[in-house]
């Protein structure tokens, strides 16, 4: 900004920020009214058409009506500015049209989701998070049924799955960061290659590996935090590299220089100084754990009408993608609302481990205060001094 | 100035100093610490490799017994029949559906992040975006069940009856909508809009400032720019994001588990139930409930879904990466 400054180092730049050349952010009336007179004139011209051929179709005439708009527009801005502007116009409508379109299911999705769901979670409020299943039957009325046993299955999956894959991803994040070896080069491109893994190769494999042998015995919670875990650990470890690499060097080459030893500078400097940017990988992690469906399919083996099994490690559990997956195919449509109730469960959680993800890694006040809960007890005054 | 301390001869350079010729000797801790560390790495490794070997392993039985006809043959009727031929044909359908419908839409985001919105609103769309990636896939089946099936009838109707001389726009059984092809591609379209678009994006944000700037100081317009010089820039990088949402979409399961009906039959036609299956759908549906032969077969089908998906990674990631030293 100013020559002044130039003695500070530069702020660092948000990843992905760019600095965009200002424009003027007023438009012109007469831009204005040729939007709007284009958009009137190819939504009536498709009415009249649309009433003149006897046609209805909601979705059909939204459909012509934005063609015909956007023909008109580029004909209009064509005959009063010339081919570059019309060019220009129709490019920012590709760009404004196609990332609404992307949010389009998004919202919907959460209409849905609400409209079917609360109804189902909200009657006899907190009854349907704490029940089991197990006494309703496809022709209960649906406060009956609940997810109990389904969110007790979900958090003791993924968290043995995180207790496991997290450290480990971590750590073989570091060693990515830290060698330059070969060997670090060829386990770089296989965690690269392992974060697009098909989940239902991960069920497959903790089947083959685990569950088959065993016969009845090997469905657990135990087979899906494997097969969660599997597919945790690359990503995991790729987002853990990108957090990792942003630590300065600076303050590596201050901890050797200090004479540390590899691990006490890893342990010490490298891993509290990215704490922040881990835990909300790890999060992360865990909110797209939680919603994996395929992995569990084979390796949790619980029925959606099954009790509560406190144990992980022994005998069939349900959790809360399963859950939605064998209500959502149920004839009845009492189970099918109750899928939608698992269903809002299921994206409530979903939402707010990603909505913590959001406060950690936002660099507020709160985020860094959030941040500190993290810490083991002996740390957290030891931080807030500096 | 530096000083003449009459340790250096006059003609050197000073700031040729070398370091002191320490040599780093580990501590013992230190060795300890870095096995750990890449015994930590190995973890990966082993866990790519016991995959390979077990579904090879289990595989073998098939390959023996049923030869190529598994990947020849579209019959499938177990336990007697093992052809996923048209389990393979629908996979690569879902996936270029998916990428033909996600593919400008990404685009159109990751631009719109990048170049077009005001600030608040590029800060809301990358959120908004990440919260795509996040909501898990069963829900998006669920929806696309329920909800999409319904939004999409009358259009499918419109493209079956005006567009059937084209035979991907009929239906496999004439007059029945739904539980189709074409849903599962929308469905998972939008799952791969958030992985086409960050990577877009990231690749886009590479693209150097000075030359777009410069493309506007000689009076071209922003579309101009994007055309010119961000699109042209980040080409590669679009193509190796499209290479990993198509391998995403290849192996996507539960949405399609959810909408697909049940058949595997060869046909080109996408519009209803009972046509083309998926590869991975037809694993989820049918694993647990064969006999060893069914499942053997079954592997080899999780085995070619395995492979190409960590080829498609593989390559997509090298694209990428190839991308951003492309200009610098």
């Amino acid at each position: 900004m100013s020559a002044i400054s130039t003695l500070e180092a530069p702020a660092p730049a948000q990843p992905g920020t760019i600095d965009r050349p200002q424009r003027d952010p007023r438009a012109s009336t007469n831009s204005v009214f040729e939007v709007l007179g284009s958009a009137a004139a190819g939504m009536a011209l498709v009415w009249l058409s649309f009433s003149v051929a006897g046609l209805s179709a909601m979705f059909g005439q939204a459909l012509c009506s934005f063609i015909a708009f956007v023909i008109i527009y580029a004909l209009v801005s064509r005959s009063r500015h010339g081919v570059l502007v019309m060019k220009d116009r129709l490019g920012t409508l590709f760009v404004w049209a196609g990332s609404a379109a992307a949010m389009v299911p998004l919202f919907l999705i959460i209409g849905w989701l609400l409209v079917r769901g609360l109804p189902v979670v909200a009657a006899h409020f907190p009854h349907f998070l704490k029940a089991d299943a197990a006494d309703s039957g496809p022709k209960a009325p649906t406060w009956t049924a609940g997810v109990g046993a389904a969110i007790v299955g979900t958090v003791e999956q993924v968290g043995l799955a995180t207790l496991v894959a997290g450290p480990i991803a971590i750590l073989t994040a570091t060693f990515l960061n830290e060698s330059g070896s070969g060997y670090s080069q060829v386990v770089r491109l296989v965690v690269d290659a392992m974060t697009g893994t098909p989940e239902i190769i991960a069920g497959l494999f903790v089947y083959l590996i685990w569950v088959d042998p065993r016969h009845t015995a090997g469905k657990s919670g135990l087979a899906a935090a494997m097969a969660l875990g599997i597919m945790m650990l690359p990503f995991v470890t790729r987002g853990a590299q990108e957090v990792l690499r942003t630590v300065p060097g600076s303050l590596r080459e201050a901890g050797m220089a200090l004479g540390a030893p590899h691990w006490r500078l890893t342990m010490r400097v490298v891993l509290p100084t990215a704490r922040v940017g881990l835990i909300t990988i790890a999060i992360l992690g865990v909110a797209r754990a939680v919603g994996e469906t395929a992995a569990v399919l084979f390796t949790a083996g619980g029925s959606a009408h099954a009790h509560f099994n406190w144990n992980p490690f022994h005998g069939a559990q349900l959790d809360l993608p399963l859950y939605v997956v064998q209500f959502a195919n149920s004839p009845s449509g009492n189970e099918v609302k109750e899928a939608w109730g698992g269903a809002l469960a299921l994206v409530v959680i979903v939402v707010l481990l990603f909505s913590l993800t959001r406060v950690l890694g936002s660099g507020s006040s709160g985020g860094a205060r959030l941040s500190r809960w993290f810490l083991p007890p002996w740390r957290r005054l030891s931080s807030r001094s500096g | 100035m530096a000083l003449d301390t009459g340790l250096l001869p006059l003609d050197h350079p000073v700031d040729t100093d070398t370091p002191l010729p320490l040599k780093p000797t580990a501590t013992g801790a230190d060795r300890v610490f870095r096995v750990v560390l890449a015994a930590c790495g190995t973890t990966v490794l082993v866990v790519l490799g016991a995959i390979i070997i077990y579904l090879v392993k289990y595989s073998t039985d098939a390959w023996h017994k049923v030869g190529l006809k598994l990947v020849t043959s579209s019959h499938w009727a177990p336990p007697f029949d093992l052809g996923i031929l048209g389990a393979l044909v629908g996979s690569v359908v879902i996936a270029l559906i998916a990428l033909t419908v996600a593919l400008p839409v990404s685009v159109a985001s990751a631009l719109m992040i990048n170049e077009y919105a005001p600030k608040r609103l590029r800060n809301v769309l990358v959120t908004l975006i990440d919260l795509l990636a996040t909501v898990p896939s069963i829900v998006y089946g669920f929806w696309g069940l329920v909800a999409l099936a319904d939004y999409m009838y009358g259009t499918t109707k419109f493209l079956d009856a005006h567009g059937g001389f084209i035979p991907l726009f009929r239906t496999p059984e004439a007059g029945t909508f739904g539980h189709s092809i074409f849903l599962c591609g929308l469905v998972v379209a939008v799952m791969i809009i958030p992985i086409v678009t960050s990577i877009s994006r990231e690749v886009m944000a590479r693209a150097p400032r000075d030359a777009c700037e410069g493309a506007l100081a000689l009076g071209g317009t922003r579309w101009g720019m994007v055309t010119d010089v961000v699109l042209p820039y980040a080409r590669n990088g679009i193509i190796g994001a499209a290479l990993l949402g198509l391998g995403r979409a290849l192996g996507e399961t539960m949405a399609v588990y959810l909408i697909l009906s049940t058949t595997n039959v060869l046909t080109p036609a996408i519009l209803g139930p009972n046509g083309l299956g998926s590869i991975s759908y037809l694993i989820a549906q049918n694993f647990t409930s064969y006999p060893e032969m069914v499942k053997s077969a079954l592997t080899a089908a999780g085995l070619i879904l395995f492979a190409t998906t960590l080829t498609m990674n593989l390559v997509a990631r090298l694209v990428v990466k190839r991308s951003a030293g492309d200009y610098a």
